[in-house]
Parts: structure tokens; C-alpha cells; sequence
């Protein structure tokens, strides 16, 4: 008869994703339409799977390098270098790795000492708060506003700053508000980062999906690079989210040290999905175009048929994400997502589960087909309208 | 301008059923610009028209039958393959005439209930005309995607989980 707990006392204070919670629920219930999915709905481009096939068939079934097969990290490179003008080193620079999850994972543990604080933007995407402290790091979130459309301002930034920060991770565009920072917002951050120098985790997965300005990756900002980690993948832009694909680039020292984590912990990412990569870097540009351009139509769908219905929701810059606030319903998130779904078959994600500043929004993926968004739609405002 | 009519059109081309209420949300535009903008693809003929791509054996038994036909034919003096082109395309029966680089000239698309319809079609009418030298009939089999929808797609549905971070 055993006497203790053989769990560590790290993993069993993590708090579970209120979002695990929420889909339960949701799994539970019949004709739901879903805007709870943080992932495309299109299926990944045929060319790119085509691609995998013919790997296997060649036999390409064996590790690559520890850091991803070369002529990968090349073409990553050459598609930061075309897209946003951020020069890396495919051979010293770039880290291939399983999804942009585990390039967050390893650029924390490469970097974060016991005690030093990492800072993280709220509402924000669910796993950056755990991993901080997986990594032995002290999570510090920083509650964007409502009224600055949820985008970082750098007196936000400066007021969470301590002798003991290390790190800021930065998600932009934003999961789950879809806010989008301009080049010259982004400065202003940059100048408050290198006033207390330190280290950035930008987290630009969803770089691809912006839609009123040009996305500016904030290693392009004057003397960002050595300071920042950039994180990306093939999951959202690509519609590759089951291959778990994603890359890190940043300074050699960092880089190198990621590799050194991934070598011991994950060997190498599966080869099999960078094969597939490789042709979405070599000729996926066409599909991605397309993909976005839908996007964006749906995000203006959704945002026209949200803000006419009395639910505010500003425009979203970039993702696939629109945050309207439910206030006006005079519920809590939580109840507006239990009870839209029980009454209505319509799953959204409470905002609450992305930081205490999301209470009173919620968060609606447009990841779903017109189709299905209209009737969505029709739905929401028939419960809003019970409740208005 | 020219931006939002290929916006539009490329929203029409896979779905003419969609209303100018949502196209004006999907463009975030104002509905009256967007009936203005149809009027005006349809007054220079940009849209010919409005069709429904169905599949009527889910409906009705109906046997339909196609054939795709090499033609080759004796071009004319000045007009080239246009003129006995329009002699073949004025044809009801005719679905589609394309002029071919290769081993023969028009590619033309036959409809009809039977085989024997087409077959009378062609030995009666396209051979007999005097600019057509020879054709060669090809009955179609099976349709698999046709004007890029994948027809019998049974499995499109949605495979992802219901929430997801």
C-alpha cells in the first residue's frame, strides 16, 4: 500500500486549462457548431501531403538532424528573410521543432533561472503560464485593456517590470483577441525591452494571418535580434496543426542550447512532417494566399454580425479570432458559454481562461465555414436576444 | 475597383446562391455597392450567367450520357476554325467546344440520354458536316470532380475536436 503521492509537487500545482474543462462540456452535446477551435478547418493543402507520400515511398523514414534536415532550415530562412525581412543562419540559427509549443517549452528552459520572473501578456494563449513554471521560471501576467483593443502598451510593460524579470513572451498577432501591434507600437515596446534588457519570446505563429498592416516581426526591429527568440510554425498559416510542426530562430547561443534540450528530450522532430513542410516553404504560397484571403472575409463577416447583434466586438488585426465583449448580456463568461451552448449548440471559449482581463469577452474562432458561421450566427443573436 | 469585382466574382464563382446582403459583409462593404457591382459585371457580360451544378442522379433515375469527341476538321479560308466551330457549338446537344493544340482540333462535349442519341448525333450531324474530316468518340464512365468540386465527397466532415486552445 503505497503512503504518498508519487506526483511532483511542480506538475500537481499546475492547474488544469479551463479550456479541457469547457470541452468536456461541449463534447458532450450533439449538433454543436463549434467556434471554440483554435486550428484551421481546412484540411493541410493536397500538394503538401502529396509531398509526404512520396517521402515515405523514397524511404524517408529514419531521424534527420537533431535541429531539423538542413534544406528545411534553409528554406525557413530564405521564407523569413522574403516575408519579413529577418536575416538567419539556416545552420546555426533555426531550430526545427514539434509545433511552436515545444519551441516555447525549449526556449524557456534554455533561458530561465529559478526566480527570474517571465513575463506574460493576458488574456493569452493557455500553456505560456504553465510553462514558465515547468521551466523553474515565476510567471508575472500583465492584463492588457479593453480600451487599448488588448495591445500591449509599453506602460503596461513597464510597471510589470522588476529587478528579477528575465523575459517577456509576446503573442502577436494574438490568440485568443486577434490584436494585432503596428511596427510602431511594437518600437515603443522594443525601446522599454532594451531599457531593462530582456530577453523576448516573440511568438509569431500567426504572423501570416494579418490583415490591415503588414505584420512586422519584432526581430526586424533595430536591435531586437540579439535579444529575441522568434517562435513560429506550420500549424496555423499552413493548416498543419496534427503534423506538429513548428521552428525557433534567435541568437546562436540560445539556438544552439534549444538543440541541446531537443537532442536529449525529442531527438528530432518527425520527419515525415518536415518533408511536408519543405514543400509548403517551396510552393505553398498560392494555398496560404487563399487561405487567408477567406479569413479575412469571414473575419468581417463575423465582426459585422457580432457588433450588429449589441455585441461589441472591435475589429481584430490579425489570427483567426474575434473577442466580443458579452457584457451587455449582464453574464459572466462562463455562463454566456455554458448557457450559449446548453440553449443554443454554439461552443465559444469563455475569455476568462485566458487571464482574468479576458472576464466579459469571449472568444470566437472563425476558423469555421461561411456555412457554418452564418448559422452560428443565427443562433447567437437569437440567445442574445433573450438576454438584451 | 477592379480589386473588389475579382473579390466578388471569385465568392460567386463557388457559391452563386450567396446573397448580396453577406457578400457585403464578407467584402465590408456597403449591400447597395455590392448589387451595384453585379449590375455592372453583368451589364459587360463578366457574369453570363447564374447555373447550379447538381447532381441529378441523387434526385431522379436519370441517364445521362456524355461523350467527349476528337474532331478534326478542314479549317476556311479567313476564318480559320471559327466558322465550323459556331457550325458545331450552335448545336443544343453541344456542352463544350474547345480548339486543341495536338492530334486533332475541336474537343467537343456531347450530351444526351443514351448512347444511341449521341451516336446518332454525331453520324448524322458533326460527321456530317463538310469541313469535318474524322471524329473519335469517347463515352464518359464515371464522373470524379467536375468544374473543381469533387463530387461523391462522402468524407468532408469537420475532424477536428470541438474547442481547442
Amino acid at each position: 500500500m503505497k503512503k504518498t503521492s508519487f506526483l511532483s509537487k511542480q506538475a500537481d500545482s499546475l492547474q488544469p486549462s479551463g479550456i479541457r474543462r469547457f470541452f468536456d462540456l461541449a463534447a458532450q452535446m450533439e449538433d454543436v457548431i463549434s467556434l471554440g477551435v483554435g486550428e484551421p478547418d481546412f484540411v493541410t493543402p493536397w500538394s503538401f501531403i502529396e509531398h509526404s507520400f512520396h517521402a515515405l515511398e523514397q524511404g524517408y523514414t529514419s531521424y534527420t538532424e537533431n535541429a531539423g534536415m538542413l534544406d528545411l532550415r534553409e528554406e525557413i530562412s530564405n521564407y523569413l528573410l522574403g516575408s519579413f525581412g529577418v536575416n538567419y543562419d539556416a545552420e546555426k540559427e533555426i531550430i526545427v521543432t514539434v509545433g511552436a509549443s515545444q519551441a516555447i517549452d525549449l526556449a524557456l528552459r534554455a533561458t530561465v533561472n529559478p526566480g527570474e520572473e517571465v513575463l506574460v501578456v493576458e488574456p493569452g494563449f493557455v500553456a505560456y503560464v504553465p510553462t514558465v513554471s515547468l521551466a523553474g521560471g515565476t510567471p508575472v501576467t500583465i492584463q492588457t485593456r479593453p480600451e487599448d483593443d488588448f495591445k500591449l502598451t509599453p506602460e503596461l510593460l513597464e510597471a510589470a517590470i522588476t529587478p528579477r524579470t528575465k523575459a517577456i513572451i509576446l503573442c502577436n498577432p494574438n490568440n485568443p483577441t486577434g490584436a494585432a501591434l503596428t511596427g510602431n507600437e511594437l518600437v515603443k515596446v522594443a525601446e522599454v525591452v532594451e531599457k531593462h534588457d530582456l530577453l523576448v519570446l516573440s511568438d509569431e505563429i500567426y504572423a501570416e494571418l494579418t490583415y490591415e498592416d503588414v505584420h512586422t516581426s519584432f526581430p526586424a526591429i533595430k536591435n531586437m535580434k540579439e535579444r529575441t527568440v522568434l517562435i513560429s510554425g506550420f500549424s496555423k498559416a499552413f493548416a498543419m496543426t496534427g503534423w506538429r510542426l513548428g521552428y525557433a530562430t534567435g541568437p546562436e547561443e540560445i539556438i544552439q542550447t534549444m538543440v541541446k534540450i531537443h537532442q536529449f528530450t525529442m531527438m528530432c522532430a518527425p520527419t515525415i512532417a518536415q518533408h511536408a513542410a519543405l514543400e509548403a516553404m517551396k510552393n505553398g504560397k498560392s494555398s496560404v494566399d487563399y487561405m487567408i484571403k477567406s479569413y479575412e472575409q469571414r473575419r468581417n463577416f463575423i465582426v459585422s454580425s457580432l457588433n450588429e447583434m449589441g455585441l461589441s466586438c472591435p475589429n481584430p488585426g490579425g489570427a483567426f479570432y474575434a473577442f466580443p465583449s458579452i457584457r451587455e448580456t449582464g453574464l459572466s463568461s462562463a455562463d454566456f458559454a455554458e448557457e450559449l451552448l446548453q440553449e443554443e449548440q454554439v461552443a465559444v471559449v469563455p475569455g476568462n481562461v485566458f487571464g482574468e482581463s479576458g472576464e466579459g469577452f469571449v472568444r470566437c474562432s472563425y476558423a469555421t465555414s461561411l456555412k457554418q458561421l452564418d448559422e452560428a450566427m443565427r443562433r447567437i443573436k437569437r440567445f442574445v436576444d433573450r438576454r438584451i | 475597383m477592379q480589386e473588389q469585382e475579382v473579390e466578388l466574382l471569385q465568392l460567386i464563382e463557388k457559391n452563386a446562391n450567396l446573397e448580396p446582403s453577406k457578400i457585403a459583409k464578407l467584402m465590408a462593404v456597403s449591400e447597395e455597392e455590392v448589387r451595384e457591382l453585379l449590375r455592372s459585371l453583368e451589364e459587360k457580360k463578366a457574369i453570363l450567367g447564374y447555373s447550379t451544378l447538381i447532381d441529378w442522379a441523387k434526385v431522379v433515375q436519370k441517364e445521362e450520357v456524355t461523350a467527349m469527341v476528337d474532331v478534326k476538321v478542314q479549317p476556311a479560308r479567313g476564318s480559320g476554325f471559327d466558322k465550323v466551330a459556331e457550325r458545331i457549338y450552335r448545336f443544343p446537344e453541344v456542352k463544350a467546344v474547345y480548339l486543341m493544340s495536338g492530334a486533332y482540333d475541336l474537343s467537343v462535349s456531347v450530351e444526351g440520354k443514351t448512347m444511341m442519341e449521341i451516336g446518332r448525333f454525331i453520324s448524322e450531324k458533326l460527321s456530317a458536316l463538310d469541313s469535318v474530316l474524322s471524329t473519335t468518340t469517347h463515352f464518359v464512365l464515371k464522373r470524379y470532380k467536375h468544374d473543381g468540386i469533387i463530387l461523391d465527397d462522402e468524407d468532408d466532415n469537420d475532424k477536428r475536436m470541438v474547442v481547442t486552445p
